[in-house]
C-alpha cells in the first residue's frame, strides 16, 4: 500500500557542494510515507547536509528535493515538517515549558499540544526547568518536543538519541514507531549501527554517496550478513573495488 | 507579516530578559548611574546643562545596540535561528519581534533615566519633559535595530562588540556632544550630515532649550530606524551553505 501512494520525499540527483567539494554527489533517495527510516553513515559522511536539503535550509547545487508533492523549503511545508537539529535548538535561558508555549504559538498548534509532547518526550516533571539547567540528553528531548508540536506529517530527526540512556533509547525508538503508526513519517540520522535495525528502511550514506537504500533484511541478504556493521563494511570494500575499477 | 508571530516573538523576547535580572537592573540603572556621574563631574560648571540632554540620547542609544546585538547574535549562533526560519514564521516577524521587546525596555529605561535627570540631577528643561523622553526612547530604538543589523554582519560576540567602536564611536563624537556640529570643520560637518544619531542628539538638544521644531529630526532618526529593520530582515536567509 506505501508503493501505491508518492514518497514522503523523493530526492533525485542532488548535488551539494561546500567549499569547492561535492559533500552530496548525484543523491537520489525516497522516503515512503508512514515509516521509520534510517540515514546512517559515519560523521562527515553528509547526512546533515543530506537532511537540511529535506528540510529546505541548505542551498543545493543540482537535483530536485520533493517533499509531500512540494519542493522542499516551500511555505506550506512550514507547518508539516519538524526538524531537530544535532545540538539542540531551543533556548536555554526559558523554560521547557516557556520554549514549547513559543513554538506552539508560532505553529498555531492547539495549547494541549504541550502537554502532550511533554509525556511523549517524558519531560513532565521537568516542565518548569530552565533549559539551561538541564542536562544534554534533556535538552535534546525538549529539541523533539518542539518538533512533535501541531503532529507534523513528516519528522527529520539528526542523530535524535545521542547521549541519551539505553532506556530512554529504546522509548524514543517505540515513540518513533507509534507516531509512524499514527500516519507520521520519519526519517532519523544515526551513526550507531544497532539502531539500524529499528528502522522499516537504511539509507546508507558515506562521503556523500549513497552505498544502499533498502530494507534492513535486504541489506542482510545483499551482503550475506546478519550484522549491520558487517553489511557496512561489505557495501564500503564493495563501492571501493567499482571506484578502483573505474579508475584502472 | 503575521502579529501572532510577532507578538509572539516579543513575549518570548521578554520572558528570557526577565529570567535575568542582572541584565534588567543593567539596563535601568546604567544610564542613569553614568548620567549622574556627570552632573557630579561637572557640578558648579554649566557643562551639565549643556551636554545633559545630548546623553540622555546617548547612553540608551549605546547600551541597547549592545544588548540588542549581542542577543540577537546568540540567537543566530544557537541554532534557534535556523529552526525559526523553518517555521511558519515571517522573517520581518523576528526582527520586528525583537525591535518590539527591546523597544519596550527602551521606554523604561528612558523614563528612569530622564526622570533622573531632571529630578534628581537638576537638568533644566525648558520643553516638554514627556517629549523629551519620547525622543530619548525613539533614540534607544535606533540604537535597538542597528544592533539587530549589526549582528548580521558578525559571526562572534567578540565581533559585534567590535561594532561598537567601529559604528558608535563616531557617531558620538560627531553627533555633537563634545562640539556642536555647527562648530565641526566642514568635511566633518557634512559627515554628521548623514549619522542618524547627529539627529538624535539635535531633537534632544531642541527640545531640552525648547528652541523650535524637532519633526525633521524625527522623521530622519524614525527613517534609520525603520531601514535597519528592513535590512535585517534581508539578511536572514532561509537557506545557507
Amino acid at each position: 500500500m506505501m508503493n501505491t501512494a508518492p514518497p514522503a520525499v523523493a530526492v533525485e540527483d542532488l548535488l551539494v557542494r561546500r567549499g569547492g567539494r561535492d559533500v552530496l554527489r548525484d543523491v537520489s533517495v525516497s522516503v515512503p510515507r508512514g515509516a521509520v527510516v534510517g540515514l546512517l553513515g559515519p560523521s562527515g559522511s553528509g547526512k546533515t547536509t543530506l537532511l537540511r536539503a529535506i528540510v529546505g535550509v541548505q542551498i543545493t547545487h543540482g537535483g530536485r528535493v520533493t517533499v509531500l508533492d512540494e519542493p522542499a523549503g516551500s511555505a506550506p511545508l512550514r507547518r508539516r515538517v519538524g526538524y531537530v537539529t544535532q545540538s539542540a535548538s531551543v533556548y536555554d535561558d526559558l523554560t521547557i515549558r516557556q520554549n514549547l508555549e513559543y513554538f506552539r504559538a508560532l505553529l498555531r498548534a492547539p495549547k494541549s499540544d504541550i502537554d502532550r509532547v511533554l509525556a511523549a518526550t517524558h519531560l513532565e516533571d521537568h516542565a518548569s526547568s530552565l533549559v539551561g539547567s538541564l542536562s544534554g540528553g534533556q535538552e535534546s528531548r525538549v529539541s523533539l518536543a518542539a518538533a512533535l508540536l501541531g503532529s507534523p506529517d513528516l519528522l527529520v530527526l539528526d542523530e535524535p538519541t545521542v547521549g541519551l540512556d539505553p532506556l530512554l533509547r529504546v522509548e524514543l525508538w517505540n515513540l518513533f514507531h507509534e507516531l509512524a503508526d499514527q500516519g507520521t513519517t520519519l526519517l532519523v540520522s544515526s551513526h550507531v549501527m544497532d539502531e539500524a535495525v529499528r528502522c522499516d528502511r537504511l539509507i546508507l550514506l558515506r562521503e556523500g554517496v549513497i552505498l544502499a537504500d533498502d530494507t534492513p533484511a535486504g541489506l542482510y541478504a545483499a551482503t550475506g550478513t546478519s550484522d549491520m556493521e558487517e553489511a557496512f563494511l561489505t557495501l564500503i570494500e564493495r563501492e571501493k573495488r567499482t571506484e578502483f575499477g573505474r579508475a584502472s | 507579516m503575521n502579529p501572532v508571530a510577532t507578538l509572539a516573538t516579543t513575549r518570548r523576547v521578554l520572558t528570557q530578559v526577565r529570567h535575568d535580572p542582572r541584565t534588567i537592573g543593567l539596563l535601568v540603572v546604567v544610564p542613569s548611574l553614568l548620567i549622574g556621574l556627570m552632573a557630579w563631574l561637572f557640578d558648579e560648571t554649566p557643562v551639565f546643562q549643556t551636554v545633559g540632554p545630548a546623553v540622555l540620547g546617548l547612553f540608551p542609544f549605546i547600551v541597547m545596540f549592545l544588548v540588542t546585538s549581542i542577543s540577537t547574535l546568540r540567537e543566530r549562533r544557537s541554532g534557534t535561528l535556523e529552526r525559526l526560519l523553518t517555521l511558519p514564521i515571517g522573517k520581518l516577524d523576528i526582527i520586528l519581534g525583537y525591535a518590539l521587546a527591546f523597544g519596550l525596555l527602551a521606554v523604561v529605561q528612558a523614563l528612569v533615566a530622564v526622570g533622573f535627570a531632571v529630578w534628581v540631577c537638576g537638568l533644566e528643561v525648558a520643553g516638554s519633559v514627556w517629549l523629551l523622553v519620547a525622543v530619548a526612547v525613539l533614540d534607544a530604538l535606533l540604537g535597538t535595530t542597528l544592533g539587530l543589523l549589526a549582528s548580521a554582519f558578525a559571526r562572534t560576540e567578540f565581533q559585534v562588540v567590535q561594532f561598537m567602536p567601529a559604528l558608535v564611536f563616531p557617531q558620538v563624537l560627531l553627533g555633537g556632544v563634545f562640539l556642536a556640529r555647527d562648530s565641526l570643520p566642514d568635511v566633518l560637518h557634512a559627515i554628521s550630515d548623514f549619522l542618524p544619531l547627529s539627529y538624535a542628539i539635535d531633537a534632544l538638544n531642541t527640545v531640552a532649550a525648547d528652541s523650535g521644531e524637532i519633526g525633521f529630526d524625527l522623521l530622519v532618526v524614525a527613517a534609520f530606524a525603520v531601514g535597519a529593520v528592513a535590512l535585517g530582515a534581508l539578511t536572514l536567509r532561509r537557506r545557507t551553505a
